[in-house]
């Protein structure tokens, strides 16, 4: 049986419907009021998933937020964290400016701390810290260059795809880490427990106060100046640029493509690499298990949400930092599991996300079809 | 659905038709006011030069456009196609060029696969049965059990082919299908196609390799820059005719006589390629021992229907695309190979074909865009960093020089106008001042005025003593703009001819592939240019 070649609908009738139209340039106002938006709804659907668990939200947020900024002693701690989201969303944005899908900077931080580790154990280990300290800055740049610029490599002369060789080199690295903690590198007085000896007292960070806010946060600072002006004013940011937004392009106009995928891919790991080594100098002291609560995996959240701007990616990162620590918080004033702060970041994301895309398309209404008298014949 | 025969519908009644179709893509009009129809037990063609709104006009058939205005009907009722799926329900089967079939499936399983009457059940037996007796029932030799990837392309389109009786196609649409095909795969589609509208089926061919148009089908309808030029059967029209059709007709016949002869150049050969050869980006030749000298002042045209190696010529000079054969001179210097980089160093201005993807990055600004040939030297550069002074003053150079209308230099360069896009890049190519310039279809989609805006600026760059090379599809601009006029069809030179005097038939004959010295009837007058051509 064949089908009938059928008519569905007459075109004589007028046609409506909803249809989706791009939008060249979004305004930044309409990115701002989108942006606002976008987390309020979070905020409402984390409150909804809070209401559902028995919780108040407006006491949850209140306590978050009082956790995160208010006094001293919270506000300090949301700054320690913001240290390591701050670099690593810097390091993770450059990649991304070029269209190059960088998610292993948790490995990268963590080889940056393996490198500034074994700088300030077995190489300086005596040396003052005017030495030890930017040998340590060094060494973790380059740790985090290294495992940054070996999937570059992969990437820009062989094709490998970058998103998973980068994903799975974290592993790589967290596993590397927890051989050096558990093997080679363990502290023999630590009675068994995983974990470097103490770092030498020149390696620690100068802090800020009686509070933990170390030296880390000039190098995000810093790093996030040195970003903005490489990305607006010079000839390297230009053609990273120029390769993010089309790679024929920069191939047509001779840019070197292959060697700034690695160059781009180890400078996004140096930056990781620094945050590794701001994390062990400033904070822990040693390297030990566990380092990072997946902070390589926030600056992926960190660098969207600041689009990809350094300046946005301080404000975001600080934002952050502080859902954490109020997070943490939750679990202390409230009793309730600091597993909200993840939760909540993922809804906030979702949103933004799905915000987004209203800042690039407008709905619109198509109008109906007038269609054309079927007068004529066919010409012959 | 099982069972394909298309129910009798009486030889010659319409099968499809369109009535003033017209489809808009923002300033672009890629239909405008098309009618046509064909019939039960036709196979109609459907000709014209890339551009022509062929690939619309198919999308629109296919429910992957609605047209702006106008009607289209099947079988007589008029339908509102959605979605391809309407169109599969309405009986229009699709094979298009690049084939929509997973290689690791097999036959069966593709077809099987987004076949909407299936439902949840999936009877493989029976599909397998009813692709068997369609084979059969058309010569379409297909082994339901092989797996795709084991299938040569021929085999690979009958699949398609198949799978749309399968679906109970009764008006096929073929896009360029002998396009991948060998002569032998060709021949053979061409007997089955026969076979099937004998059959009663109505079969969309379109193309443009004239010949085969003419083997193929009961009537032709030429389509030029988005309009149906007219319906001929193909009994007592010649080739000629078509390509006339296709070219245009205002210009078709006349010798071009109007306006001095330009001065023929006598400066030293600057550009000059050597059996050159070259493969497209699919890896088959798309360049066939291509040779030509191009002399200071001296213009050259290419002329062709797009797709003939014209973009693979402009990138293996400007060193995009590695020959496998010939070498490329700027002068005395042998620039084969060289980067692209050092190629525009070296004094060859590109103009490419895809002007949003390649020549421009669209979401960039105009200012960034402008300084893409110039961010490495002085002004611009001081050591690694970008002067942010000179790159204003060079953008608004160019604007200025080249009129590029643009509310400001930070616009998105998307933002612009094709024309003022086109302007800004030509603006950029040539800011440097170049000794050969490789422009390809430079006016293709621009406004008039861009057009003569570009006209101008490349006639002084002819004055100022550049060696030009224009491809274009536009006879008209190259009879304007050239000193002599080289056709590439196949990727083969057909031959050369002085544009002064040209006579247009010669040249849209070599256009569809016929070399210069098997043209019927060459004026003697037109073959005078051409003796240099290869030289």
């Amino acid at each position: 049986m064949a089908r009938t070649p059928g008519p569905t609908l007459p075109s004589t009738e007028p046609i409506r419907r909803w249809t989706l139209e791009r939008v060249h340039r979004p305004t930044i106002l309409a990115q701002a009021i989108v942006t606002v938006a976008s987390v309020l709804l979070g905020l409402v659907l984390g409150g909804i998933i809070m209401i559902i668990a028995g919780e108040n939200p407006f006491e949850v947020y209140r306590a978050m937020f009082t956790g995160a900024f208010s006094g001293e002693y919270n506000l300090s701690e949301t700054l320690v964290k913001t240290i390591p989201l701050l670099l690593t969303g810097l390091g993770v944005s450059i990649a991304f400016r070029m269209q190059l899908w960088n998610i292993g900077a948790e490995g990268q931080f963590y080889f940056g701390a393996i490198f500034a580790s074994g700088v300030a154990i077995f190489w300086l280990p005596d040396a003052g810290p005017w030495v030890v300290i930017p040998a340590m800055m060094v060494a973790g740049m380059v740790g985090g260059a290294l495992w940054g610029a070996i999937p570059g490599a992969l990437r820009g002369y062989l094709g490998v795809n970058e998103t998973i060789t980068t994903l799975m080199m974290n592993y790589v690295a967290i596993l590397v880490a927890e051989y050096l903690v558990h093997g080679p590198w363990r502290d023999p007085m630590a009675f068994g427990f995983p974990g470097t000896e103490s770092f030498s007292e020149a390696t620690y960070l100068p802090t800020w106060g009686t509070t933990r806010v170390h030296l880390g946060l000039i190098f995000g600072l810093v790093a996030a100046i040195v970003l903005s002006v490489v990305f607006r004013r010079t000839r390297w940011g230009y053609e990273i640029g120029v390769t993010g937004a089309s790679e024929r392009v920069a191939q047509y106009a001779g840019m070197r493509t292959a060697r700034n995928i690695v160059l781009v891919l180890a400078f996004s790991g140096a930056l990781a690499g620094l945050a590794g080594m701001a994390e062990v100098a400033g904070i822990n002291h040693s390297l030990q298990r566990g380092l990072s609560p997946g902070y390589g995996y926030t600056a992926i959240i960190v660098a969207w949400l600041g689009r990809l701007n350094p300046a946005g990616i301080v404000v975001v990162s600080f934002l952050l930092a502080g859902l954490l620590v109020g997070g943490d918080q939750l679990q202390i004033t409230l009793g309730l599991p600091s597993a909200i702060a993840p939760m909540l970041q993922g809804v906030i994301l979702f949103c933004l996300l799905a915000g987004d895309f209203f800042t690039r398309y407008r709905v619109t209404r198509v109008r109906a079809i007038a269609p054309a008298p079927a007068s004529g014949e066919a010409a012959s | 659905m099982t069972g394909a025969l298309p129910e009798r519908s009486p030889a010659g009644d319409e099968a499809i038709g369109l009535y003033g179709v017209t489809k808009r893509f923002g300033p672009v009009t890629a239909n405008r006011d098309v009618t046509f129809s064909a019939a039960w037990g036709e196979v109609h063609a459907l000709v014209g030069e890339n551009g022509a709104g062929k690939s619309t006009l198919m999308s629109i058939l296919a429910g992957l456009y609605r047209p702006d205005s106008g009607i289209v009907r099947i079988d007589g009722r008029p339908v509102d196609f959605r979605s391809p799926g309407d169109a599969r329900a309405a009986g229009v089967g699709m094979v298009y060029q690049h084939f929509m079939l997973v290689e690791s499936f097999t036959v069966t399983e593709n077809v099987m696969l987004g076949d909407p009457s299936s439902g949840l059940r999936l009877d493989a037996a029976a599909v397998d049965a009813d692709l068997r007796r369609l084979s059969a029932a058309y010569g379409l030799d297909v082994d339901p059990n092989a797996r795709i990837w084991q299938l040569s392309v021929g085999e690979r389109q009958r699949v398609e082919i198949v799978r749309s009786l399968h679906q109970g196609a009764r008006i096929l649409v073929l896009d360029e299908p002998t396009a991948v095909l060998t002569p032998g795969e060709s021949e053979q589609l061409i007997r089955t196609l026969r076979g099937m509208a004998a059959e009663g089926f109505c079969i969309i061919f379109i193309s443009h390799k004239l010949d085969e148009v003419l083997a193929v089908a009961d009537r032709i309808s030429v389509l030029r820059r988005g309009e149906l030029i007219g319906t001929v059967p193909s009994a007592g029209t010649t080739r000629r005719d078509l390509a006339r059709m296709m070219v245009g007709r205002e210009l078709a016949g006349t010798l071009l006589d109007e306006g001095e002869a330009p001065p023929h150049p006598a400066g030293p050969v600057v550009l000059s390629v050597d059996h050159l050869s070259a493969n497209g980006d699919k890896g088959v030749p798309a360049l066939r021992e291509v040779s030509f000298e191009i002399r200071a002042g001296e213009t050259l045209g290419i002329a062709g229907v797009a797709g003939n190696g014209q973009r693979e010529l402009g990138e293996v000079i400007a060193g995009m695309r590695r020959p496998t054969h010939g070498r490329v001179r700027l002068g005395e210097r042998d620039i084969t190979n060289w980067h692209p980089r050092e190629v525009a160093a070296a004094g060859v201005a590109h103009v490419p074909e895809d002007r949003l993807g390649t020549g421009l990055a669209p979401t960039m600004e105009v200012d960034q865009n402008a300084i893409l040939r110039a961010y490495e030297r002085k002004p611009i550069a001081r050591g690694s960093f970008l002067v942010a002074s000179a790159v204003d003053r060079f953008t608004d150079g160019l604007i200025e020089r080249f009129d590029v209308k643009t509310p400001s230099r930070s616009t998105a360069v998307r933002d612009l106008s094709g024309g003022n896009q086109q302007k800004l890049l030509i603006a950029r190519e040539l800011a440097g001042e170049p000794r050969a310039i490789v422009a390809v279809h430079p006016t293709r989609g621009v406004d008039v005025g861009a057009a003569e805006v570009i006209h101008d600026v490349l006639r002084a760059q002819r004055e100022r003593g550049a060696a030009t090379l224009l491809v274009s599809e536009d006879l008209e601009e190259l009879l304007a703009l050239c000193d002599r006029i080289l056709v590439l069809a196949g990727g083969e030179v057909m031959g050369a001819v002085r544009a002064h005097g040209a006579d247009i038939e010669v040249i849209g004959e070599m256009m569809a592939g016929t070399p210069l010295d098997r043209v019927e009837s060459v004026a003697q007058g037109a073959l005078a240019g051409g003796a240099n051509a290869n030289g």
